[in-house]
């Protein structure tokens, strides 16, 4: 694989993905510190948001330690060079919430949708273009459907304005085929000028590859986290990834000494557990399930006496998708009444 | 045999196919005129159910308004597109029943408070949403128990019971049925979230319905609420279930039901469609009840 010259945008979702794996308590001087650090280390974009977007705050997400407001307010200023993203997922958040963010200089908003349900993306993703921001198409649990399927959706997103289109691997079920395949179909026949993004989930240990075969087939923008921190087995470790993308001579602008010590420094110490590949995060890549699953299907799988493995393997089975938490604790009960 | 309300339907889609063939068994309401704004399959069905059909909108119909007695207009299409069609029918004296997210007029859920309405009736009556009409029902059977600080719903449906209009229009519905929940739930703070599934087979609707409530959760009194108040809901849609709860964490009570719909024109997986269609069915017979009894007296036309 030849990426030598290539120029890649980093983009960091500890501080939003992350927020899964710290159940939403992340504390503002954490979110401050980490964000000078990565901002001091080059990274172009961080995205700041609960961990299921804005208005995420819930009984069925988490409410977190605190706003989305305040985690904006406090971060935005402090940045010298780095744009700070917002996740928007429709029927969770509502428009307010995007024009919030926007004043408080929230600069790229991501819609997020179900990968078969970009039309529910129109009114979000016009409010974004027309606050100016930079608007981009993010298409979860992208695995689901064949690269036709995904293409069509991406299409749609790009006619409301979109001028970025992700593909987003949520339960990391991905391969570096399938990732090549679907990044193409966007790269042939998107706008030359729609930029192309790949969101990874490490379940499977292929973050970093599945971003090479993403780069490789035309991706502009690559999400990952410094020091992994995001659901499930994590997101792509950005670190790692940009060590391996200097050895190959691609461009992505990042001081890796800097980012090595963020990740280890500030971000490790963070961490409630280890975010590894463990038999339950195994488990959400190799069955398909939303990585955000994880901490929900083990909490209720101890609540109820229901091992998690068998509760995310029935998840997947069920064909239940983003947001669906609230089917985690409703299967835990059916299943737990069933083994009495 | 009272003489039914004559009544007209704009929106010739999913909700609004799925009301006609509700409304045509109805004792109490006469479907007459079905709405749409070009030549589509919908307005093809109407046409073949026997209505008298507009492809021009509600412009379209206006002038028929009279001679065809029609009292109740049932909105099924956009809540951009209601204020304009509740202006234009409101002035011929025809009452709305909307059953887009535009909540001009308050809110109706009937096993909540449509006595209310059948006091006062207004000229315009909102069914909230389709997520609305299934879960507050069970925010009410909490805080008729005991006083909710807040309350939270999550509707899931199948993808393919979701039309072009809810997709649009995603924010009005997450909006509305929040200030329902709070509203008419009963609750201090509402908050509504929608998740679209496109699973094969679809999934018949699921709802999960949390409330924080102040005290101590009285957990018996509670239960009994919320089966009591499922039951009331089966009158008017038997495929609501309790799946599981109300189960108690601390303050919190959570519920789990599913929505099995009659099948009338999507498939049992819709029950989205049946519950908003049959909520606003029933609020349209109540009027009617009330002006065949004498309680209401319907706007003068000369």
């Amino acid at each position: 694989m030849n990426l030598n010259g290539k120029r890649v945008t980093l983009h960091d979702m500890s501080l939003r993905d992350g927020m899964h794996a710290k159940r939403h308590q992340i504390s503002i001087d954490e979110m401050v510190s980490v964000a000078c650090g990565l901002d001091d280390a080059g990274m172009p974009l961080i995205e700041v948001t609960h961990g299921d977007g804005l208005g995420g705050a819930s009984v069925n997400y988490g409410f977190p330690a605190h706003s989305d407001e305040e985690y904006l307010a406090a971060v935005v200023p402090k940045m010298k060079q780095a744009r700070i993203s917002v996740l928007h997922v429709p029927g969770i958040g509502t428009l307010d919430h995007i024009r919030m963010a926007s004043d408080l200089g929230a600069s790229t908003i991501r819609i997020a949708t179900h990968c078969t349900e970009a039309d529910i993306s129109e009114q979000h993703i016009g409010v974004g273009r027309d606050l100016g921001m930079d608007t981009v198409g993010f298409l979860m649990m992208a695995h689901m459907i064949d690269e036709a399927q995904f293409l069509e959706q991406a299409l749609l997103m790009e006619s409301y304005g979109a001028n970025c289109i992700y593909c987003t691997d949520s339960a990391g079920y991905m391969l570096p085929d399938e990732v090549t395949t679907k990044i193409s179909a966007l790269r042939q026949a998107l706008k030359s000028d729609t930029q192309i993004g790949f969101h990874g989930h490490h379940n499977l240990a292929m973050g970093v590859a599945n971003s090479l075969a993403a780069i490789e087939a035309g991706a502009d923008r690559i999400d990952g986290s410094v020091a992994g921190l995001g659901a499930g087995a994590g997101n792509t470790p950005l670190e790692v990834l940009s060590a391996v993308l200097h050895r190959m001579g691609a461009e992505d602008g990042i001081d890796l000494y800097k980012i090595m010590d963020v990740a280890e420094d500030l971000v490790v110490p963070m961490m409630d557990q280890p975010i590894r590949v463990d038999r339950d995060s195994l488990t959400l890549g190799y069955a398909g399930v939303y990585s955000s699953f994880l901490l929900f299907a083990k909490r209720a799988g101890e609540k109820y006496g229901v091992p998690t493995r068998d509760l995310l393997v029935e998840l997947g089975r069920r064909g239940t998708v983003g947001g669906q938490e609230d089917m985690i604790e409703d299967l835990a009960l059916t299943m737990s009444a069933h083994s009495d | 045999m009272v003489e039914k309300l004559r009544a007209l339907i704009i929106g010739p889609g999913n909700i609004g196919t799925d009301l006609l063939m509700k409304a045509q068994r109805s004792d109490w309401i006469e479907p007459v005129w079905m709405v749409g704004v070009e030549e589509s399959e919908g307005i093809k069905r109407a046409q073949g159910m026997g209505m008298k059909t507009s492809v021009t909108g509600i412009d379209g119909v206006l002038e028929h308004i009279a001679a065809d007695d029609i009292r109740i207009a049932f909105d099924a299409t956009s809540a951009y597109a209601h204020a304009e069609h509740a202006r234009k029918l409101n002035e011929l004296g025809v009452i709305m029943v909307d059953l887009t997210p535009a909540a001009i007029g308050p809110f109706c859920v009937p096993p909540v408070n449509l006595a209310e309405h059948s006091a006062a009736l207004a000229m315009n009556v909102n069914m909230v949403t389709c997520g609305g009409q299934a879960t507050i029902p069970m925010v009410h059977a909490v805080s008729r128990v005991q006083s909710v600080a807040y309350g939270e719903i999550v509707a899931t449906v199948g993808s393919k019971s979701v039309g072009p209009g809810t997709r649009k229009n995603i924010d009005e519905f997450t909006r509305t049925t929040s200030a329902a929940v709070s509203q008419i739930g009963g609750a201090r703070e509402g908050k509504a979230i929608i998740i679209i599934n496109p699973a094969e087979p679809p999934l018949i609707m699921r709802d999960t319905i949390h409330c924080l409530v102040d005290d101590e959760p009285d957990q018996e009194a509670i239960t009994q609420s919320v089966q009591d108040m499922v039951a009331e809901v089966q009158k008017y849609v038997p495929g609501y279930r309790l799946v599981n709860g109300p189960v108690f964490d601390g303050n919190r009570v959570s519920t789990f039901l599913e929505v099995e719909g009659l099948g009338d024109f999507l498939p049992k997986y819709a029950g989205n469609l049946d519950i908003m269609t049959a909520a606003g069915l029933r609020t349209a017979e109540m009027l009617s009840e009330e002006v065949a009894s004498g309680h209401f007296a319907l706007p003068a036309r000369t």
